[in-house]
């Protein structure tokens, strides 16, 4: 579904991303982790399509269509949707609004119609519950003032709403507390199908206590030195980081 | 100058075709006419027109209009769908046809001014240039020499009118461009309410010169809500000044909203002349092209214990220029006053100018004021975040702007008011997502 080949990019300058290679299949879940600095965020970035990285060498493509080609909207429509580390505050965009717009643009590019009210108010209904948010929400501008955990929520709202095909969390674990946690670990939980992939990007092992991933991967230096299933995330959380640094060293 | 000679030599025109006047009335236009020759156009170096250049109006060749013909299906479509007490004038002549003011709660009366004049001409000689005098400014010089038509408002002490009145101002598409310059007097009784609407809006082609003055007078406790929607076509020129007069208790709020022409000049007084007054002052401009748009307020606080709250919005794209100047003004001994501003600016485009100065005096030491600028672009993470979930870049940028405008905007109470603005400002945004019916939806949802 989604491959990375020989991704070289720099920001600013600043060479971040040093041949990075990474294949997801439909109906996996992939982690990756690694320490601050390797390059995680700017990998989430550069498939979203977010300006100021710039991509020297090497691929991405999605479904077989070249993702650098797309242009930010096309690759949201196309069902490649990233989950924001720090999700923004657009003040007066009531989140109900946000979220017909974004719905109906995916909708046209599949060449269906708008969505009828009554049953797009019936499907936001029933995500809001399964959130645990509450309905006031909708009216309330995106993000604005929200705490950190409904700042997640809201955008995990959006995925299951959404439904992409590949949902791209960053640091979606960053700033919950256990209940939060919870909640969207279950959020995610519930997009996890066979005609979908989910791709988190996590410092912290926690997030892979609620979400068991398929497959680890180790991001260090702006490559991926190490790949392995679930018990590689127990064991990075136990040893640090060190051991893999000095065995793709060696 | 030539320039101020075309205007005279209009105004003698019209002098010699128009019959006998009442002595106050002639003395009036002589003093109106004789001021605007003295002060002349405005240029830059005069400072409260030092970015607004109305060159277009000085060397504009403009006549009176003869007759006032607007094609009834087109001013349909312009006018407010709203169930209102309406005056309609086409370039500046009254147009019974157009109009329909239903009925008037007792001890309320609307008037044609020219009516006005015929029926009781000395109670209008006792409020027209009572408020706004011929020193304001050239154009209110030149509004008071010419003149004839606009309306006469009066409310009894604690009459409501519940329905709002609304002054349309049409201009029309002709081959040759008219002035007009409407006057309007409001006579608020103690305790009254309302709500006044004055519409500039006219054909696409017009290029027509509309010089307004408003004198509006608020006894104790009188309540007066007023709009002003200008979307009047690209190649007319606006200017226009309201004189407010506030007695004890009252309150006045102003929505002034500033959609159309290549130029539009507004000019807001009010003086807080009795406790308790309160004056509030919206706003919001939006330019496109090479319109220029600009807001003169002024808030004299003549009296202890009066508050105004000023909050103007303007944004700006293209070319467009946009001029805000708030002023407060706090008198000796005009103790426990509250007075705040706030205007924030939004540039669509490199090329847009905005010069805002808030502007504080302050001859009381027990006061409670602020006020504050800012102008910014939209922000870019958040047109990213909005892509990011599919939207297009000029959705994404029209639900922004939307968004800005939002602070003042849902202070509006007149919803056909609103969409007027919202349409103008995010195109066709609102009607394409269905936003006031989703609005409703999650209202429902959240009710149940």
């Amino acid at each position: 579904m989604l491959e990375v080949k020989d991704l070289h990019v720099t920001v600013e300058g600043k060479h971040i991303l040093k041949g990075l290679n990474l294949t997801v299949a439909a109906g996996q879940v992939h982690a990756i982790m690694g320490p601050n600095g390797a390059g995680k965020s700017t990998l989430s970035a550069v498939i979203a399509g977010k300006e100021g990285y710039e991509v020297t060498q090497g691929s991405i493509t999605f479904d077989g269509q070249d993702v650098l080609e797309m242009e930010i909207e096309e690759r949201a429509r196309a069902g490649l949707l990233l989950g924001f580390q720090y999700p923004v505050e657009i003040p007066g965009v009531k989140n109900i609004y946000l979220l017909k717009a974004a719905l109906n643009a995916k909708r046209e590019a599949e060449g269906l119609g708008e969505i009828p009210a009554p049953e797009f108010m019936k499907l936001i209904k029933e995500k809001i519950a399964f959130m645990k948010m509450d309905a006031s929400f909708l009216q309330r501008a995106v993000n604005e003032g929200f705490s950190g955990g409904e700042k997640k929520r809201n955008e995990i709202l959006q995925m299951l709403v959404l439904q992409p095909k590949l949902a791209l969390l960053d640091e979606i674990d960053s700033g919950l507390d256990i209940d939060a946690m919870k909640v969207v670990a279950d959020g995610v939980n519930s997009l996890r199908a066979a005609d979908r992939a989910i791709l988190m990007v996590t410092h912290y092992q926690r997030l892979l206590d609620h979400i068991t991933p398929d497959v680890v991967h180790v991001l260090v230096d702006g490559r991926i030195v190490k790949s392995g299933d679930a018990e590689l995330a127990k064991e990075l959380e136990a040893r640090g980081y060190d051991w893999v640094l000095e065995e793709s060293a060696a | 100058m030539s320039e101020v000679q075309g205007f005279l030599d209009r105004l003698s025109e019209r002098a010699a075709t128009r019959g006998a006047e009442p002595t106050w009335i002639a003395a009036r236009r002589q003093a109106g006419a004789a001021r605007f020759e003295a002060l002349g156009f405005p240029d830059r170096k005069v400072e409260a027109w030092k970015y607004t250049d109305v060159r277009g109006i000085a060397r504009g060749d403009f006549a009176l209009a003869e007759s006032a013909e607007f094609s009834p299906a087109s001013a349909a479509a312009l006018t407010l769908p709203i169930a209102a007490h309406r005056l309609t004038f086409v370039d500046g002549l009254f147009a019974p046809a157009l109009s329909d003011l239903g009925e008037l709660p007792a001890g309320v009366s609307v008037e044609p001014l020219s009516q006005a004049l015929a029926a009781n001409h000395e109670a209008v000689g006792g409020a027209l240039g009572r408020l706004a005098g011929v020193d304001f400014s050239p154009f209110t010089a030149l509004n008071t020499a010419f003149a004839e038509e606009g309306a006469v408002i009066r409310l009894a002490p604690g009459a409501v009118v519940e329905r709002p009145i609304v002054l349309q101002f049409l201009s029309s598409a002709r081959s040759a461009p008219v002035m007009s310059h409407p006057r309007v007097l409001v006579e608020a009784g103690a305790r009254s309410q309302a709500t006044l609407i004055e519409h500039q809006v006219g054909e696409e082609g017009a290029a027509n010169f509309s010089n307004l003055v408003s004198e509006l007078l608020l006894e104790r406790g009188a309540i007066l809500t007023h709009y002003k929607l200008q979307e009047l076509p690209q190649g007319d020129h606006h200017i226009a000044s309201l004189h407010v007069d506030q007695a004890r208790d009252s309150r006045f709020t102003s929505f002034n909203l500033n959609l159309g022409g290549a130029l539009a000049r507004n000019d807001i007084v009010t003086d807080l002349n009795g406790q308790g007054a309160e004056a509030n002052f919206f706003g919001l401009f939006f330019g496109q092209g090479r319109q220029v748009l600009d807001t003169h307020t002024l808030a004299n606080h003549n009296a202890p214990l009066t508050f105004s709250n000023e909050n103007y919005k303007g944004i700006l794209d293209d070319r467009a220029r946009g001029i805000f100047n708030g002023k407060v003004i706090v008198k000796r001994d005009s103790q426990k006053i509250e007075a705040h501003q706030n205007n924030a600016n939004l540039l669509l485009s490199d090329r847009a100018e905005i010069d805002t100065k808030p502007e504080l005096e302050i001859y009381a030491d027990d006061v409670k004021c602020s006020h504050g600028a800012t102008t910014g672009q939209l922000d870019q993470e958040a047109i990213f975040a909005l892509r990011a979930r599919g939207i297009d870049e000029a959705t994404a940028r029209g639900l922004l702007t939307l968004a800005f405008a939002g602070e003042v905007m849902e202070r509006v109470a007149i919803d056909a008011v609103a969409e007027r603005v919202e349409l103008a400002v995010a195109g066709k945004l609102p009607e394409r997502f269905n936003l006031a019916g989703l609005v409703e939806a999650a209202v429902a949802l959240h009710e149940e």
